[in-house]
């Protein structure tokens, strides 16, 4: 049996029943993972022996009987900015190369609370500033449903694996739309929780008003699997906020005759490919189908939020990329003059050149004289475009819409764009901005063999209801089942 | 409208941000700043005279921590991924003459 193919709630099922070991999942993905990653590159790192160490002390356990958490045993791999203790974390960047984190991210802490089995570091745009992951410093992760194409950005690394089977679960981060975005264009489930719902204590951060981690899984119920372990307050993170987290599985219903779903005019955009609306509404027309109540809604400040968005991300990376230095930890330029040589020298070799990009495009907008036409005005726009949500939520439970405007673009084709690269990510963004829960689940393929991903976004901390609409979607379609070939 | 970014502002804003460029690059740069500058000037179309500015989304504030010491990392383990030390110490380049 090719145990890599399972998911991580049918590979518990079969450890717990005594079919197989946890090792013998290990070695499946392992075995997998050199058999397909020359092609795809979704790995920075993978701690092979570190992987098969922890299976065996979950074997044994499994073996005596000991009560173990749900994901047990269940190999899981990391997007390259969650800091774990002893395994490189890169940032997919030449500044962090050789960075070895001295503590865990409390997600990978909570991971390994639950025994999971640690495979590996995957790629990423550098510093997750991307939508293709062509910005990883290392190296460029090919689609796996067309090794010409782009995986999705920033968390690509991240689709590519769950897509390919050479992951079991992952997480990611999403910023704005770096994990709902890839999971859409590789034909999987990424979902990013509520603003405040997971700690970021340990993700390298980006944009702190709107970085969130979230999972990236083969279904719907992994993805519930996942967000049981990573949610929840932690002291480490003042932006983690202090409310009960519900269990997630309990959502895991085929239910939506109660509910009313929002589709908003303004997400089916001018040069959307038609193909990826068509999926979408016929994902739309099968909700109604299931009892669901479809209206449609506004949110007529959606035009503005990839504006506003590159604002308020670049501003916040300047800040907290000012501690790339050269001092403490990474990559420092040698033969310098001075101090501010120094500091010079070692951002300008250590940085890819987007990431240049956002610092100066912060910089320049924080800088004095620049500040109220900037970051102000963008902050109050970010008002408007929350206030949308706000009132179309007062009419329904969700909103549901594509996630990505086309399919996955191929590679180069928008590198040297960077504007048609950000607006890429148009329909994700406003979410992050908002702050709100939402997930990509597959839709079906475009008549290129490409896969359309289904966003669903939901009010604050109702996480619940994205999972029953993502759930009884995909209990009633098989888009969820289906892989590429990887030819 | 405002009027584009000009390569001396790109290069005032480099030295803010601590990098340097070659001349091939900062006119690629000025290009595309002023591209995605152009572009985000669409905000203009909107009048946020009296729209209070978000920044931030949760309604929390002053988050304190309960004052009390605990253990850090040991001294070398910090130490261990910096690029220059010495004596137990961050070295970097002469500051002062």
């Amino acid at each position: 049996m090719e145990l890599f193919r399972l998911t991580a709630h049918e590979l518990h099922d079969k450890l717990r029943a005594g079919e197989i070991t946890s090792v013998e999942i290990t070695q499946s993905v392992l075995e997998r993972i050199n058999a397909v990653d020359s092609k795809i590159q979704a790995y920075v790192t993978v701690v092979e022996e570190l992987a098969l160490e922890q299976a065996r002390i979950v074997d044994v356990h499994l073996r005596d009987g000991d009560p173990l958490p749900l994901l047990a045993g269940i190999p899981v791999s990391l997007k390259d900015l969650i800091c774990t203790k002893g395994i490189p974390t890169t940032c997919s960047s030449r500044i962090l190369q050789d960075f070895v984190p001295p503590y865990d991210a409390t997600v990978a802490q909570k991971l390994n609370d639950q025994q999971i089995v640690m495979l590996g570091k995957l790629n990423m745009d550098e510093f997750a500033m991307g939508s293709s992951t062509e910005n990883s410093a290392f190296m460029v992760t090919r689609n796996p449903w067309d090794l010409e194409r782009i995986p999705g950005g920033s968390s690509g690394g991240a689709a590519a694996a769950i897509a390919a089977d050479a992951a079991i679960c992952a997480l990611g981060s999403d910023t704005g739309g770096s994990i709902r975005q890839p999971a859409a264009l590789c034909g999987i489930v990424g979902m990013k929780p509520t603003y405040g719902r997971v700690s970021r204590y340990g993700l390298v951060a980006f944009a702190s008003s709107l970085d969130q981690i979230g999972p990236l899984t083969k279904d719907v119920t992994d993805c519930a699997w996942m967000l049981n372990a990573i949610c929840g307050h932690d002291p480490m993170d003042s932006t983690s906020v202090n409310l009960p987290v519900p269990d997630f599985t309990q959502s895991l219903v085929q239910d939506i005759e109660d509910l009313r779903i929002g589709i908003p005019d303004e997400y089916f955009i001018e040069g959307m490919e038609s193909d990826v609306e068509r999926r979408v509404r016929e994902a739309i027309a099968e909700l109604e189908g299931l009892g669901a109540q479809v209206v449609r809604v506004s949110l007529p400040h959606s035009e503005y939020a990839v504006a506003t968005y590159y604002i308020i991300a670049p501003a916040e990376a300047s800040a907290n990329l000012a501690r790339y230095d050269g001092v403490r930890y990474g990559f420092r330029a040698e033969e310098t003059t001075d101090l501010i040589d120094m500091y010079k020298k070692t951002r300008s070799k250590g940085f890819g050149s987007e990431v240049k990009r956002r610092i100066m495009l912060g910089t320049y907008a924080l800088s004095s004289g620049f500040y109220d036409a900037y970051y102000l005005k963008a902050q109050k726009v970010r008002t408007l475009i929350k206030q949308d949500f706000d009132e179309a939520f007062e009419q329904v439970d969700v909103i549901v819409a594509p996630t990505s405007p086309t399919g996955a673009f191929k590679i180069g084709e928008k590198v040297d764009d960077p504007l048609q690269m950000y607006l890429s990510d148009i329909l994700t963004i406003p979410a992050n901005l908002a702050g709100l829960p939402g997930i990509s689940i597959p839709c079906g393929l475009t008549l290129q063999n490409l896969p359309v991903g289904l966003q669903i976004v939901g009010k604050p901390f109702d996480e619940e209801t994205v999972l029953r609409t993502a759930y009884t979607y995909e209990q009633n379609t098989d888009h969820h089942k289906q892989r590429p070939t990887l030819e | 409208m405002m009027p584009r970014i000009t390569m001396d502002e790109v290069l005032r804003v480099a030295h803010l941000a601590r990098l340097e460029f070659d001349d091939t690059e900062i006119e690629v740069f000025t290009y595309h700043l002023g591209e995605i500058l152009d572009y985000i000037g669409k905000l203009n179309e909107l009048d946020t005279t009296d729209v209070p500015p978000t920044s931030h989304v949760l309604p929390v504030c002053n988050v304190i921590k309960t004052d009390k010491a605990w253990d850090s990392y040991a001294r070398e383990v910090v130490l261990e991924n910096a690029p220059s030390a010495e004596e137990g110490h961050f070295k970097v380049p002469k500051v002062i003459d």
